[in-house]
C-alpha cells in the first residue's frame, strides 16, 4: 500500500496545536510507518511553491490549525483545500475562531491602534502602521492584508472533519489519526471526540442542586475539590461544551473554558452557556439578580471564549 | 423613506398573548411593528432565539411573560427574569443598544399595557435606526 500523504499547516494560532500533535508520543512512529509528511512549516523545509506544484487532491489528509485573519491564511486555506482529499479543522481556532477570534470584538483600525501606537512599550513616533505595500530603495515590499473580521476555517472553505480542543488532547488527535490510518472515517462533518455528550459526563465531581448567590473568578475562592464547580459559583463551561477530553481542567479545580466547542445540536455555544449560567442564579428579586450578574465581568469573553467567529452574530458591532 | 422597525415579540401563551389578544378584540390602536411569536412560557425563550432574531434581521426583540408570581408553570418567568439581564449585558458588549432588547410583563387583562409597551419600544427602536446585521457583513476585507 502506498503511504498516506499528510500535510499540516498553521494559520492564526499560537503554535500549541503543533505541540499537541507531538503529544501522541511514540504513536508518532506508527504514523511515520504509514504516512509521509509532505508539508509542515513548523518542522520540515517545504515551501509554498512546493505545495503549489502538487496536483489537485494529491494530499490525502491535511490537518489545518488556526483561524483565518489575513489574506495569506485565506490563500493557503483555499490552496490546501484544492490539494487535499480530506481537510480537517484541527483545534479550537480553526473550528470556532478560538482566542484570535475574540479579535472580532474590535476591527483592524482598533487593533492596529492598540498594538502599534498605544501599548506602553511601543516607541513609534512616526506612527507607522503595517501596509500591504511599501516602496524601499531595493524595490517594493509586500505584507498580507490584515482583515477586520476573523473567520473560521469552515467559513472560508469546505471542511471534512473537526478535531476540537485548545489544544486537542492527544487521545482525540489519535482517535482521528487511527480512523484515517484504518480508513474507517466517520460521516463528513463529524466532530471527532470520544464523547459527544457534555464535559460534565466526563467529570467525576459531585453534582447536586445548582443554586448560586454569587459568581467568583478563579482567584477569588478555593473550591471544594469534590463538588461541581458551577455549583460553587465558578463559571464552568462544561455544561455547554462537548466532552471527550476527560475533563482535565475541572479535575484540576479550574473551570472548563469551553475549548471543545458546542455539543451536537447547539448552534451557538455562548448563548447556550449563558442560558445555563443564568438558570442557576438563586433569586427571584430583579435587583438581587442584577447584583449577581454584575459579578460576571466579561460575558462575551467568558461565554464565547473559543467560538465568537462561529457564533450567530460573529462579531461585535463597532460604532 | 421612513424607517419602520421590525420587532420580534415572544409572548407567553397564558398571559401576554392573551393580553395582546385583548388589545386586538378591544380594537385598541397599536403599532404594527411587533411580529408576535407565541410560546408556551417566557421561560421557553432561549437566549439563542433572541440572538437568532438579530442574525435574521430583526431590529429589536421584545419578550413578554406573566407577572412575577403569576406564571402558569409556577416559575418559568423567574428563569426569564434571570436570563434576560445577563443576555442584555452580553449584547451590550457586542455593541447592540440596550433599547433593542426588552423584557416586560403583561397579564391577560392588560391589553392597554401591551399597547403602551409595544408603542414605546417601537418609538425607541425607530429612533435608533436599523440594526445592521454583522454576520452578513462579515466578509473578508
Amino acid at each position: 500500500m502506498a503511504k498516506l500523504k499528510l500535510a499540516l499547516y498553521w494559520a492564526s494560532s499560537c503554535g500549541g496545536c503543533e505541540i499537541a500533535q507531538l503529544q501522541i508520543g511514540d504513536k508518532i512512529l506508527k504514523l511515520a510507518e504509514v504516512a509521509d509528511i509532505v508539508f509542515w512549516p513548523v518542522a520540515i523545509d517545504a515551501k509554498y511553491k512546493d505545495v503549489e506544484a502538487m496536483p489537485e487532491k494529491s494530499i490525502d489528509v491535511c490537518l489545518f490549525n488556526g483561524a483565518i485573519r489575513t489574506s495569506e491564511q485565506e490563500h493557503m486555506a483555499k490552496m490546501l483545500r484544492e490539494k487535499s482529499k480530506v481537510l480537517i479543522a484541527y483545534g479550537a481556532c480553526a473550528y470556532g475562531g478560538g482566542i484570535p477570534g475574540l479579535g472580532n470584538m474590535f476591527n483592524r483600525e482598533l487593533i492596529f491602534e492598540r498594538a502599534y501606537l498605544e501599548t506602553p512599550s511601543t516607541d513609534n513616533k512616526e506612527k507607522v502602521l503595517p501596509q500591504t505595500k511599501c516602496k524601499v530603495p531595493e524595490g517594493e515590499l509586500t505584507l498580507p492584508e490584515f482583515y477586520d473580521t476573523v473567520k473560521t476555517l469552515g467559513q472560508t472553505v469546505d471542511i471534512d472533519y473537526v478535531i476540537p480542543g485548545c489544544p486537542p488532547e492527544a487521545r482525540t488527535t489519535w482517535l482521528a489519526l487511527e480512523a484515517l490510518i484504518e480508513g474507517k472515517l466517520p460521516p463528513k462533518g463529524t466532530v471527532i471526540t470520544h464523547n459527544a455528550k457534555a464535559v460534565c459526563d466526563d467529570c467525576p465531581k459531585k453534582r447536586d442542586v445548582k443554586k448560586v448567590k454569587k459568581f467568583y473568578r478563579t482567584f477569588e475562592i478555593m473550591p471544594d475539590p469534590e463538588i461541581c464547580l458551577l455549583e460553587q459559583g465558578l463559571l464552568c463551561a462544561g455544561i455547554a461544551t462537548r466532552g471527550g477530553c476527560e475533563a482535565p481542567c475541572p479535575q484540576a479545580n479550574m473551570p472548563c473554558t469551553g475549548c471543545y466547542g458546542p455539543v451536537d445540536g447547539v448552534i451557538d455555544q455562548g448563548a447556550h452557556f449563558l442560558s445555563a449560567v443564568a438558570s442557576v442564579i438563586d433569586s427571584n428579586d430583579p435587583d438581587e439578580i442584577q447584583r449577581i450578574i454584575d459579578g460576571i465581568y466579561d460575558p462575551v469573553g467568558t461565554f464565547y471564549r473559543y467560538s465568537l467567529p462561529d457564533s450567530l452574530l460573529r462579531r461585535a458591532k463597532i460604532k | 423613506m421612513n424607517f419602520e422597525p421590525k420587532i420580534v415579540g415572544f409572548c407567553c401563551n397564558w398571559c401576554s398573548y392573551r393580553g395582546a389578544d385583548l388589545a386586538g378584540t378591544a380594537r385598541m390602536k397599536c403599532s404594527p411593528n411587533v411580529r408576535i411569536i407565541r410560546v408556551m412560557c417566557s421561560g421557553r425563550v432561549e437566549p439563542t432565539f433572541v440572538v437568532k432574531a438579530f442574525e435574521l434581521g430583526a431590529d429589536g426583540v421584545l419578550v413578554l411573560g406573566c407577572h412575577a408570581g403569576d406564571c402558569h408553570y409556577s416559575e418559568g418567568n423567574y428563569k426569564t427574569m434571570r436570563r434576560m439581564p445577563l443576555l442584555k449585558k452580553m449584547l451590550a458588549q457586542m455593541g447592540i443598544e440596550e433599547e433593542r432588547v426588552r423584557l416586560d410583563w403583561v397579564s391577560a387583562s392588560e391589553g392597554d399595557r401591551f399597547v403602551s409597551i409595544v408603542d414605546d419600544m417601537t418609538a425607541k427602536v425607530r429612533a435608533l435606526g436599523p440594526f445592521k446585521n454583522n454576520s452578513k457583513e462579515a466578509k473578508h476585507g
